[in-house]
C-alpha cells in the first residue's frame, strides 16, 4: 500500500519535471517570433527594446518603399510558379514510383530524394555555374525552377504516401463501369488523395517563399525577398525587417492553420518518416 | 492467337508504358536542374585530371581546421539537440489532445517560419545591448553583458533553434509506435517507472534518435545563413569557405573539391546511421 502511493509520488513529480522542461523548450522555440511583435510595432526610429511607444511607421516603411513591395511579388510569383512546377510534375511521378514494378524502381525512389540530402550550397553553386551560362541568374522564374527541385522531394513522399494506402480496386470498378483512365483519376483517386496534396502544396509554397541560399545565388540584381532581408540585416538593421517578418508569420500561420484543417496532419510526415 | 495470358501481358505492358510517360517531365526536370548541374560541379574538383585541390584541402592548415569546426559545430548542435529534444518527445508522446495541439502548434509554427525572421529575432535577442542581456543586467544578475553573438555562442543557439523540430520529430514518431502495454507490463511486473523506461521505451526509440540524429548532424554540417548572420565572421562553416572561394576568388575547381568532401561526409554518415537504425531495429525485434 505505502510502497504503491511513494510510487505515484514519484511518477507525478517525474511527470512535473518533464513537463516544465517541455515548457521551457517551447518557450525558447516561440521566443525569437514574439519578441518581433512589439519590435514592428516601435516608435523609436532605431532598433529599441522595450519599444518606447508605439506606431504603424515601420510597416508604412514597408508598403512605401518600392524595393520591398518589388521583392515581395517577385518571392510570391516565384513560390506559386514552384508550386505549379512541383505539383505538376511530383504527382505523375509519386504514380509511377508507387504502380511501376519496372526493376530498379526501389533505387529510383530513394534516388529522388536526392535533392534534401545535398546540401543546398552544392546545388546553388552547381546551377550558378550553368544558370550564368544560360544567362538566367536575375530572371525570377529561374529561381522557381531551381527552387522546384528542392521542392519535388516533398511532393512525392507525401503524395506517394497516401498513395500506397489508396485501394486501387476503387479505380477497377470505376473502369469497370465504363469510365476513363484520366477522368477516374480525376474523380476517383485525386479527391481520397486530398489531405496530402494540399500539405505538398503548402510545403512547395512555404519552402520556396522562404528560400535564400539558392535565390543568394540565382536572384542576381532583382532580389526576392529572403535575399532582400539578407541584406537588410546585415546593411541596417532597422524595425522594416521586423514588421516584413510579422507579416511572414501571420502569413505562415494562416496558412499552416488551412494545411491542419484540410491536410489532416500529412504535414509531420515528411519528416517523421 | 490472344490467349488470356498474352492478352494480360498487353495491358501490363500499356500500364508501364503509360506510368513511365508520367514520369518523364519530372525525372528530366531532376536530370537537367539537378543532377547534371552537381556531377558538372564536381567533376571540375578533377580537372585536367590532378588530386591537386584535394591536396590543398587536406594539407593546408586554415582548410583543414575549418573542416574540423564544422564537424564540431554539427556535433555539438546535434548532441544539445538531442538533450531538449528527448523530454520534449516523451512529453508530447504522453500529452492530451489539448497538450499535444498546443506543443504541435509552438514546434511547427517556427518551423515554418523563415529561417531569415527567427535569425534576425535573434539578433535583437542576443546583441551586447540586447533584450537578454539588458534583461539579465536589470535584474542585478549580471555586470557585463554575456558574449552571446558574433561566436560559436550565437551560432549554436541559432543552429538548435532551427533544427530541434528534425530532431522531435522522428523521436516522437518512434515513441508512438511502441506498444503501451510493454512499459505498463513491466510496472505491473514491478518494475519503477525509470526501470521501465530505460529498459524498454529508450531501446524501443532509438531507431528515431537515430534518425534525428543523422537528419540534425548532416543539416548542420551544410549550413548557411544562420552562421553567416549570428557568427558575424568569427565562426567559418564549410558552406561559408565553398560561397567564398565561387564568389570572391573563382576558384571553381577548389570549391568543387570542398563540395565533394562535404557530399561524401554527408553520404557518409548517411550510410553509417542507415546501418545503425538497421542494427538497433534487429537488436530491439
Amino acid at each position: 500500500m505505502r510502497r504503491s502511493k511513494q510510487r505515484s509520488q514519484q511518477r507525478s513529480t517525474g511527470k512535473l519535471l518533464l513537463g516544465i522542461f517541455a515548457a521551457a523548450v517551447f518557450a525558447f522555440l516561440l521566443l525569437p517570433l514574439l519578441v518581433v511583435f512589439p519590435i514592428s510595432f516601435s516608435s523609436a526610429s532605431y532598433l529599441q527594446f522595450p519599444p518606447p511607444g508605439y506606431s504603424l511607421q515601420w510597416y508604412q516603411r514597408y508598403l512605401d518603399d518600392p524595393s520591398w513591395i518589388e521583392a515581395t511579388i517577385r518571392s510570391v510569383q516565384a513560390a506559386t510558379l514552384c508550386t505549379v512546377l512541383a505539383m505538376g510534375l511530383g504527382v505523375p511521378l509519386s504514380f509511377f514510383l508507387v504502380r511501376s514494378r519496372l526493376p530498379g524502381i526501389r533505387l529510383l525512389d530513394r534516388l529522388t530524394a536526392a535533392p534534401i540530402i545535398v546540401p543546398t550550397i552544392i546545388i546553388s553553386i552547381a546551377l550558378y555555374g550553368v544558370f550564368s551560362r544560360l544567362q538566367l541568374i536575375g530572371e525570377w522564374y529561374g529561381v522557381a525552377i531551381a527552387h522546384t527541385v528542392l521542392a519535388l522531394p516533398f511532393v512525392v513522399i507525401l503524395v506517394s504516401a497516401s498513395l500506397r494506402s489508396f485501394d486501387e480496386a476503387q479505380e477497377q470498378a470505376a473502369a469497370g463501369l465504363g469510365a476513363s483512365w484520366p477522368w477516374i483519376i480525376w474523380r476517383v483517386t485525386l479527391p481520397q488523395l486530398r489531405p496530402s496534396l494540399v500539405s505538398a502544396a503548402f510545403l512547395s509554397f512555404i519552402s520556396s517563399f522562404d528560400e535564400l541560399v539558392l535565390a543568394m545565388f540565382l536572384s542576381g540584381t532583382s532580389m526576392t525577398l529572403p535575399k532582400k532581408m539578407f541584406d537588410n540585416i546585415l546593411m541596417e538593421i532597422d524595425p522594416t525587417i521586423a514588421a516584413v517578418s510579422v507579416l511572414q508569420i501571420l502569413l505562415v500561420s494562416v496558412a499552416l492553420g488551412l494545411t491542419t484543417l484540410f491536410g489532416r496532419g500529412a504535414l509531420t510526415t515528411t519528416i517523421t518518416r | 492467337m490472344s490467349s488470356p495470358g498474352h492478352n494480360r501481358e498487353v495491358i501490363a505492358r500499356r500500364r508501364e508504358r503509360g506510368l513511365l510517360l508520367l514520369a518523364v517531365p519530372a525525372l528530366l526536370l531532376l536530370g537537367a536542374i539537378f543532377a547534371w548541374p552537381v556531377l558538372r560541379l564536381l567533376s571540375m574538383s578533377v580537372e585536367g585530371g590532378t588530386l591537386a585541390h584535394f591536396e590543398k584541402a587536406a594539407l593546408d592548415g586554415l582548410y583543414v581546421s575549418v573542416l574540423l569546426d564544422s564537424m564540431k559545430i554539427a556535433l555539438m548542435v546535434m548532441g544539445i539537440c538531442l538533450v531538449l529534444a528527448y523530454p520534449v518527445a516523451l512529453w508530447l508522446s504522453r500529452a492530451g489532445r489539448v497538450g499535444l495541439a498546443l506543443g504541435m502548434f509552438a514546434l511547427l509554427l517556427p518551423f515554418w517560419t523563415s529561417v531569415l525572421v527567427r535569425t534576425y529575432a535573434w539578433l535583437v535577442l542576443l546583441g551586447r545591448n540586447g533584450v537578454i542581456n539588458r534583461t539579465l543586467r536589470d535584474w542585478g544578475w549580471i555586470e557585463a553583458p554575456l558574449p552571446l553573438l558574433h561566436n560559436t555562442a550565437g551560432v549554436l543557439i541559432g543552429m538548435v533553434h532551427v533544427l530541434l523540430p528534425y530532431m522531435v520529430l522522428p523521436i516522437y514518431a518512434s515513441l508512438l509506435r511502441i506498444d503501451p502495454d510493454l512499459p505498463r507490463a513491466a510496472e505491473g511486473l514491478g518494475a519503477p517507472a525509470w526501470r521501465s523506461f530505460l529498459r524498454i521505451t529508450l531501446p524501443l526509440s532509438l531507431p528515431g534518435v537515430s534518425a534525428g540524429c543523422a537528419l540534425v548532424f548532416v543539416l548542420s554540417l551544410g549550413f548557411f545563413i544562420t552562421p553567416a548572420l549570428l557568427g558575424g565572421g568569427h565562426v567559418v562553416m564549410v558552406s561559408m569557405l565553398i560561397e567564398q572561394q565561387v564568389r570572391e576568388f573563382l576558384d571553381w575547381p577548389f570549391a568543387a573539391a570542398l563540395s565533394t568532401l562535404l557530399l561524401l561526409a554527408t553520404l557518409a554518415i548517411y550510410a553509417l546511421i542507415g546501418r545503425l537504425t538497421r542494427g538497433a531495429r534487429l537488436a530491439t525485434q
